[in-house]
């Protein structure tokens, strides 16, 4: 089924000229549904493999167990068939032939291990060679170089070349502050143009130039502002493209690798911390097909460095106007003497998590202060101190429930108040990788922004989320008319005056086509989450109830509450706060306990689809900081309410207790249709009555690359918000509106 | 060394020019394959299409599906390139892209892959000497000197003082039959010698346009020493037949 696609470039009644002067954004190429094939047999070196049919040639030599060498050729981006190093034996084929170009054909023999393919590789290698600087040992991909290793493998065991002028030299680029080239090494893979065309969705990497001048630019002077872009780093087979923040830092093979979690958004990315000693030197991504295929955004993977800065690293208690470090045990004391001093009693005493809060603290903080008689338990963001509009009794009112993967299914998506490509960038890629080769169709209620694919604006507030609602528009049509249609709205929703409103509007649509929208297959009704805990603490239950948050606290635990609104601590509140910078919430405590940060804890993380992953340690907290789970349990046996748990194990059970969900880990559980229509019912009778203003939806999220205590630590994050979200000078100022009509 | 010293200081008018086997002239590939904002060649410049090319323009994309219409990139590069006195600079790829509805950059692609797209300002007659080997083994060193010289000693690639004239060499323009050639501007001048080529040069110079086509007297690529087979006289209709049907 082939489409016209991309609004973009419908013939309209306009005219063609007469629409360009607001040139739609982005445009997809011809795309049809992918079809069943059947699957197919080759013989590969003399095995039998069975592969889908279109499958590319290499994919069945991989399949059969041979390797491959190969640099252009990625399992995630298009094929570009370019580097010729992935030459094959084929029977009846007169050449070699490059099986990442060459479609798998139904009982061809293929070799990969003869005397000609050997001679090919060896050839090809020579050439990548000739123009590829041998300044190995102090290229930063050394020891993790593919044409270094293929080169070993591969390549020919001495050199012919005698070229007296010299080899091709080709100016660096400046790509910003992430992204480090050194262009003379680039061997023109084009995986970095096909992976800021497709996936990233900034259109300005190119090739410019052709045969030996041809180089890898973007033509113009400017940077690459993508959220994504730290991934063209990963993908560069060769040194050309490195991190400049870990430029010259480490080497691989000194790095521990440990497996973790990301925690800068509500993805869950699965990561793997790079450390030397005590220090975190890098982040890298893990593939996981069913959270981030194998990107992180840049604040994943850079933000570490502000790991290193403005810790809390001792205890500290406020004297008059200063912070004086103390012993645990004092400070533990001063907080049970703060408790006592300022009197409050149930209610009164507040705990406010934070976006950073790990799961295991989270159930040790409220049990602690469930113990303590309160109820009074709030999340860190705005109207956090307050029930959630939306309640936490069903999961999939606050989940994203068609899963990560499952956004590829979507056939239409409405988001509402949200910015994905902020609050959730690989996330956002997914639509984007979707709008690209499907029909997807997107409408968008919000602030405008540019989200790397194309959408149909409906408004900036609740008028259009009602007259979406009463089928009124284009996109409503289409939405209607979707098979798989998905809704997704933004965390900064449930914050907002009239979020009650839009969670009412939008509940009771899809009650009312609930046929299409809550399945046994399908439910798209979804909840884009932005903080990291922000799951884990609705899982638990970290709400107040109605009573206790009309309550003006007393005490007021601060559990990496980063985001609090100063004004709204009374002054004669007792404030303590937990956790590993000295940002925001420490200011504002009387008491400053010292956590661990993401990557020296192994706790669990639970991602805006609800599903449980364990992080782990990379590095020991440092200084007199601990894990924080283990805080809040030495801090209960002070205030004579002593925790049950003991060990992490006993803590995991008391999880188990609360939910199930917490400790299966890797996996969703999916909400059935019956209950989730059971919360729904829920949700719009609780919002039944709910006034509106008609405020526009802003979006929640100013400024990527500051959105946590650690990110707003990081150097690299400082000079990324500098070269990305000021004011760019660029000169340009023609060239500007251009890109933001394109990007 | 001896053949060196052999050399006479000036070349018989015979002798073809020769050249030693090297590679063209060392480019900086930043100068050819980056843009870099001049006061002259930089975003801020305006460029719109005029009313008539626009028409063209529409024209021209109305032959590709409208999901395809960034197939008239090439096109439209040219239409942008013959207004904006026959160079494209980044306003024209710019114009071009937003026209298309496609990223710039895939445009700046197309401009810097073909050779034709001059992406700096050239002269008011763009001369082309083909040097590819036909017109090479037929003297075409000897007229890319002359054209060289004729203006004032400029190398390939350059523009004169005056900005009247820019001489490239280029690749095979399909004149073969007719070498050694130079196109100026659309149009090509064949067969030549040095004295036809300076004139010819003279007369742009002065502002004529001289008659396109072969300078030897050739009216096409005829053999120049008249011909060499069926020269006798046609017979006509019946000739040769048996009377009956005469």
């Amino acid at each position: 089924m082939l489409r016209l696609v991309s609004t973009a470039s419908r013939p309209s009644s306009a005219g063609r000229l007469g629409k360009t002067a607001v040139p739609p954004k982005g445009r997809r190429a011809f795309a049809s549904t992918s079809a069943k094939h059947a699957d197919i047999s080759l013989t590969v070196d003399g095995k039998e493999v069975t592969v889908p049919q279109g499958s590319a040639l290499i994919q069945a030599c991989e399949a059969a167990g041979a390797t491959i060498p190969r640099f252009c050729y990625h399992d995630r981006l298009a094929i570009a068939g370019n580097c010729r190093m992935c030459l094959v034996e084929v029977e009846r084929s007169p050449k070699p032939v490059a099986s990442c170009a060459m479609p798998a054909m139904p009982g061809s023999k293929v070799w990969t291990n003869t005397p000609l393919v050997h001679e090919a590789r060896e050839g090809v290698m020579e050439f990548l060679l000739a123009n590829h600087p041998l300044d190995c040992p102090i290229c930063d991909q050394g020891g993790e170089c593919d044409l270094q290793d293929q080169s070993m493998r591969y390549g020919s065991d001495r050199s012919r070349f005698h070229e007296i002028t010299g080899k091709r030299a080709v100016e660096d680029k400046n790509l910003g502050p992430l992204v480090k080239t050194s262009m003379n090494r680039c061997i023109q893979c084009t995986r970095c143009v096909r992976f800021a065309n497709e996936v990233a969705g900034v259109e300005d990497l190119g090739t410019t130039g052709r045969g030996n001048d041809m180089q890898i630019g973007m033509y113009v002077e400017k940077t690459m502002n993508s959220e994504l872009s730290g991934n063209v780093v990963d993908l560069c087979p060769v040194g050309a493209l490195t991190s400049k923040p870990y430029a010259f830092h480490a080497r691989p093979w000194e790095l521990k690798n440990t497996e973790s979690i990301d925690v800068t958004d509500a993805v869950g990315s699965n990561i793997r911390v790079d450390s030397r000693g005590v220090r975190v030197m890098r982040v890298q991504p893990r593939t996981n097909d069913d959270v981030n295929e194998e990107w992180i955004s840049d604040k994943a993977r850079y933000a570490y460095d502000g790991l290193t800065f403005q810790r809390l690293t001792a205890p500290l208690i406020k004297q008059g106007d200063r912070f004086v470090a103390a012993t645990w045990e004092e400070a533990l004391s001063a907080i049970a003497d703060g408790l006592a001093k300022t009197g409050a009693q149930g209610d009164e005493i507040q705990a406010i998590a934070g976006h950073l809060a790990d799961t295991e603290s989270l159930v040790a903080l409220k049990d602690l202060i469930n113990c303590l008689g309160s109820d009074n338990l709030a999340t860190d963001q705005l109207g956090g101190t307050a029930p959630p509009v939306h309640g936490v009794d069903v999961r999939s009112n606050y989940l994203f429930n068609p899963t990560i993967p499952g956004i590829e299914q979507a056939d239409a998506i409405l988001l509402v108040g949200t910015n994905p490509r902020h609050e959730a960038a690989v996330l956002n890629s997914r639509i984007r990788k979707s709008w690209l080769h499907t029909t997807l169709e997107v409408g968008f209620i919000g602030e405008r922004v540019d989200t790397a694919y194309g959408y149909d604006y409906l408004g900036q507030d609740i008028k259009a989320v009602q007259e979406f609602v009463a089928g009124k528009g284009e996109f409503a049509a289409k939405f209607k008319a979707a098979k798989k249609p998905l809704i997704i709205i933004g965390s900064a929703i449930s914050e907002h005056p009239d979020g009650a409103s839009v969670y009412n509007q939008l509940a009771s649509y899809v009650q009312t086509h609930k046929n299409k929208l809550l399945t046994p297959e399908w439910n798209g009704f979804s909840v884009l989450q932005r903080a990291a805990s922000r799951s884990a603490a609705y899982d638990i239950g970290f709400v107040s109830s109605a009573k206790a948050a009309k309550t003006t606290p007393k005490f007021i635990y601060l559990l990496n509450a980063d985001e609090v609104d100063p004004k709204s601590i009374s002054k004669d509140a007792f404030v303590v706060y937990q956790g590993h910078h000295g940002d925001l919430g420490a200011q504002l405590a009387d008491v400053c306990l010292p956590g661990a940060a993401y990557t020296e804890k192994s706790t669990t993380w639970v991602n805006t689809e609800g599903r449980a992953q364990l992080g782990s340690a990379a590095v020991p907290p440092p200084g007199a900081s601990r894990d924080d789970w283990k805080i809040i349990r030495a801090l209960s046996e002070v205030l004579n309410v002593q925790l049950p748990y003991e060990d992490v194990l006993a803590l995991r059970d008391r999880m188990w207790e609360i939910s199930p969900t917490l400790v299966r880990y890797d996996a969703v559980e999916s909400t059935s249709p019956d209950v989730a229509l059971a919360g729904l019912k829920v949700l719009v009778e609780s919002t039944k009555k709910a006034a509106f203003k008609g405020l526009p939806f802003e979006k929640p999220i100013k400024n990527f690359y500051m959105t946590d205590p650690i990110s707003r630590a990081s150097v690299t994050m400082a000079q990324c918000t500098r070269a990305f979200t000021g004011d760019q000078e660029s000169g340009i100022s023609d060239e500007k509106g251009l890109q933001a009509a394109f990007a | 060394m001896s053949a060196i010293a052999r050399l006479p200081k000036t070349l018989p008018s015979r002798t073809y020019l020769s050249r030693t086997f090297s590679s063209s002239l060392p480019r900086k590939s930043d100068a050819l394959f980056v843009h870099r904002d001049t006061s002259y060649n930089n975003p801020k410049i305006p460029f719109e299409f005029s009313e008539e090319n626009l028409k063209r323009a529409t024209e021209i994309i109305s032959h590709y599906p409208p999901q395809y219409k960034k197939a008239a990139v090439i096109p439209l590069l040219d239409l942008g390139q013959r207004q904006n006195k026959g160079w494209t600079s980044i306003s024209v790829m710019n114009r071009v892209a937003k026209l298309l509805e496609m990223p710039p950059m895939r445009v700046y692609e197309v401009a810097t892959f073909y050779t034709m797209f001059n992406r700096e300002p050239i002269g008011e007659h763009f001369v082309q000497v083909c040097t590819t080997t036909p017109c090479m083994l037929r003297g075409s060193t000897d007229i890319l000197h002359t054209v060289c010289q004729h203006l004032g000693g400029i190398k390939p690639g350059e523009t004169t003082k005056d900005r009247k004239f820019t001489v490239v060499e280029v690749e095979c323009q399909g004149a073969c039959s007719n070498a050694p050639m130079i196109v100026v501007g659309d149009d090509f001048y064949e067969d030549l010698t040095r004295e036809t080529t300076a004139k010819i040069l003279d007369a742009f110079a002065k502002g004529e346009k001289p008659k396109p086509g072969p300078q030897s007297g050739r009216h096409t690529s005829e053999n120049s020493a008249g011909l060499t087979a069926l020269t006798s006289k046609p017979y006509g209709p019946g000739q040769f037949c048996s009377p009956e049907f005469q």
